[in-house]
């Protein structure tokens, strides 16, 4: 059975330092949550205070309707994985995964069915007498993961699991860990820095800064509609280009005049982010143009809202499926992302096409969305 | 953890760096013969009889080996006016040790366990406290304590020695564990709690297996301690309580009858074999244990 999770007004401060600063949250039975965030946001405080790890300040944490604030660790039934996997070194990894059903008196056929199931499904069968110290990162990995599945608790929460891991393990795990959610549908939550670990698990994102919750939403719509300049700039990469500047009307139509930009460029506003309110004329605002919505003129059909601009190619990154091309506009490093074969070469003049309709607009003051 | 090897280190060569060389174990030589010369002496002294001892030079060699001295010093020599050689007190001191030793380690590690990982409000100044204790000199506590002793009916006795000693080691002990479990990661201990174990649950299951280097170390430390313990041994023991620390003492400095030098020379021995045995068996740990606890400390 899977249980949901509410956070009700959660605050949590050590000593005078407040970390998390009133986090409402609601998780329904079976989701996938992803807690994501720079170091230091409050992401893992805030599943330790799930988990009962840490004790809440003020405010109510609820795990399948009831209120756990006192209820310890133990009895609310979860299981957790670590970052660092905290597997007990002096034990075997049989006996790293039935500890939990140990300190609960499971009886020992039980445990040892279980132990079979996870240990096959997770492929460490052969692993079961070897100590964690014998192991590699990617078989630790598992252990951890084994020793929490297999207490088919109603939620899992993981701590940053896959940061431990290179890169080709990290994408391999990335996926076990989807597959057995779909398998066994209970709900986790689950907290990482990385937004790509954060964009292919999640069923909804919270995207953390500084102790709050900047935005709780489905992937794409954390992508496609961020509700402010962190989310924006947090989610994506290479993160999207924010462009200051200001508007202006010009026969009916609005455009973003680039701060401090030499050349006649100025962004015509003709996809959604020109429909807002209040876009006044002479407004500070920021314009959002993700790498991908930027690519070399002609490379694709022409749409309704394209506008084109030609600037001095700065750096070429390939990185294989796509270039990054690096440029500049009023003095700030932009980031378009080609197709290899539309690259140029470092100094040349590019001509650039941009998606306006793709375009997002925020106030300069408030960084909020416009 | 695996010892690295440095002995493929590229070294210079040539005349004046093997010169260099022979100089250095030259040197060493001659501090490790400085270092073994007393025990040289006591060795050979033990088993010569008393006679060659008066006749010849305390650097001779024994002429012919006679263990005479050992037995007397174990079985028969006199500690003030009874005459069973050191064995009653050695079993003394063994009584006494054994058990002061294991408590000490053991309430070390909980105090260690507790000041790490389930640190409450003041745990620093507790801890602050109690490294006081390590570097208060016992001769200040040597009223107070014989006072407290005397109210719990334990003066004079094997039992209260290993009070003494228990108590007066818990500073030590626990500053060994404190440094040992400030390096274990605080994520096996919660792992723990979600898998619901319990403090003790934590301690005895997870925590005590890992920490076997830091007991080695502790156990050696507590064992050396407090079986050359003299001062405790001879304020809170009488007679046939005493420690065997004060039973050599008591042997060597009898100012009655005919010195002599190879029964004191065995007794010595005898009372600092069993420190020496500790180290020659745990050594290797010992070492690799201090310097484990000063990295992660």
């Amino acid at each position: 059975m899977a249980s949901g999770i509410r956070l009700d007004k959660v605050r949590k401060s050590f000593g005078g330092t407040e970390v998390i600063k009133g986090v409402d949250l609601e998780i329904e039975p079976g989701e996938f949550v992803v807690l994501v965030g720079p170091s230091g946001c409050g992401k893992s405080t805030l599943l330790n205070l799930i988990a009962g790890l840490e004790t809440v300040t003020s405010g109510n944490v609820l795990i399948g309707g009831q209120n756990v604030n006192r209820v310890p660790p133990r009895d609310r039934d979860i299981a957790m994985v670590f970052q660092s996997y905290a597997l007990y070194p002096t034990r075997t990894v049989r006996a790293n995964i039935t500890f939990g059903m140990e300190t609960r008196r499971v009886p020992k056929d039980a445990q040892e069915a279980a132990l079979a199931d996870f240990a096959k499904l997770l492929q460490i069968d052969h692993l079961l007498d070897r100590k964690p110290g014998q192991l590699s990162g990617g078989q630790r990995q598992r252990v951890a993961m084994g020793r929490a599945l297999v207490r088919q608790p109603a939620v899992f929460l993981f701590d940053e699991p896959l940061s431990n891991l290179d890169a080709k393990l990290r994408i391999e795990m990335r996926t076990e860990i989807k597959k057995l959610h779909q398998r066994l549908g209970k709900t986790v939550v689950y907290v990482t820095h990385d937004q790509i670990e954060a964009m292919t698990l999640a069923t909804r994102i919270a995207v953390m800064d500084n102790g709050h919750i900047r935005q709780f939403a489905d992937p794409a719509t954390i992508y496609e509609n961020p509700v402010d300049l962190f989310v924006a700039g947090f989610m994506g990469s290479p993160p999207m280009n924010m462009i200051p500047g200001r508007l202006f009307h010009e026969n009916g139509q609005v455009f973003v005049l680039p701060r401090g930009a030499r050349e006649r460029i100025r962004f015509p506003l003709d996809g959604p982010a020109g429909q807002g309110e209040g876009l006044t004329d002479g407004r500070e605002v920021v314009l959002g143009l993700r790498p991908e919505t930027i690519f070399a003129a002609g490379a694709k059909l022409p749409g309704p809202n394209r506008y084109l601009f030609e600037a001095p190619v700065e750096v070429v990154e390939p990185t294989g499926p796509d270039t990054m091309l690096v440029f500049q506009i009023g003095g700030q490093d932009l980031v378009a992302r080609v197709r290899p074969e539309d690259a140029a070469t470092p100094g040349a003049a590019f001509r650039f096409e941009v998606d306006m309709g793709k375009a997002k607009l925020f106030d300069a003051d408030t960084g909020r969305s416009l | 953890m695996r010892a690295r090897r440095t002995d493929g280190i590229v070294r210079a060569s040539g005349p004046g760096a093997r010169l260099l060389r022979v100089l250095l174990f030259v040197v060493l030589g001659l501090f490790c013969l400085y270092y073994l010369f007393p025990l040289f002496v006591m060795v050979s002294t033990s088993v010569k009889s008393l006679a060659e001892i008066r006749e010849g030079s305390f650097l001779a060699l024994p002429r012919a080996i006679s263990f005479e001295a050992w037995a007397k010093a174990w079985g028969s020599a006199c500690v003030g006016v009874r005459c069973d050689g050191l064995q009653p007190y050695f079993m003394n001191s063994v009584m006494m040790a054994v058990p002061a030793v294991l408590l000490s380690t053991l309430l070390g590690a909980l105090n260690g366990y507790a000041l790490t990982k389930w640190r409450f409000p003041g745990a620093d100044i507790v801890f602050a406290l109690m490294l006081f204790g390590a570097f208060i000199p016992f001769q200040v506590v040597l009223l107070p304590m014989a006072r407290t002793l005397g109210q719990l009916g334990l003066a004079g006795t094997v039992p209260g020695l290993i009070l003494v000693h228990t108590v007066y080691g818990l500073a030590f002990t626990t500053l060994f564990f404190r440094n040992f479990f400030i390096g274990v990661s605080d994520g096996i201990v919660n792992a723990a709690k979600v898998d619901g174990a319990g403090f003790f649950g934590i301690f005895f299951r997870i925590v005590l297996p890992m920490s076997l280097p830091a007991i080695v170390v502790t156990v050696i430390w507590q064992f050396t301690q407090i079986w050359n313990d003299f001062l405790f041994g001879v304020s809170f023991t009488v007679g046939d309580s005493n420690p065997v620390t004060v039973a050599l003492n008591n042997v060597v400095n009898t100012s009655t009858g005919v010195k002599e030098y190879n029964v004191d020379m065995a007794a010595a021995i005898i009372a600092g074999l069993p420190t020496l045995l500790v180290y020659v068996v745990a050594g290797a740990y010992f070492v690799r244990g201090l310097s484990a606890g000063a990295v992660k400390g």
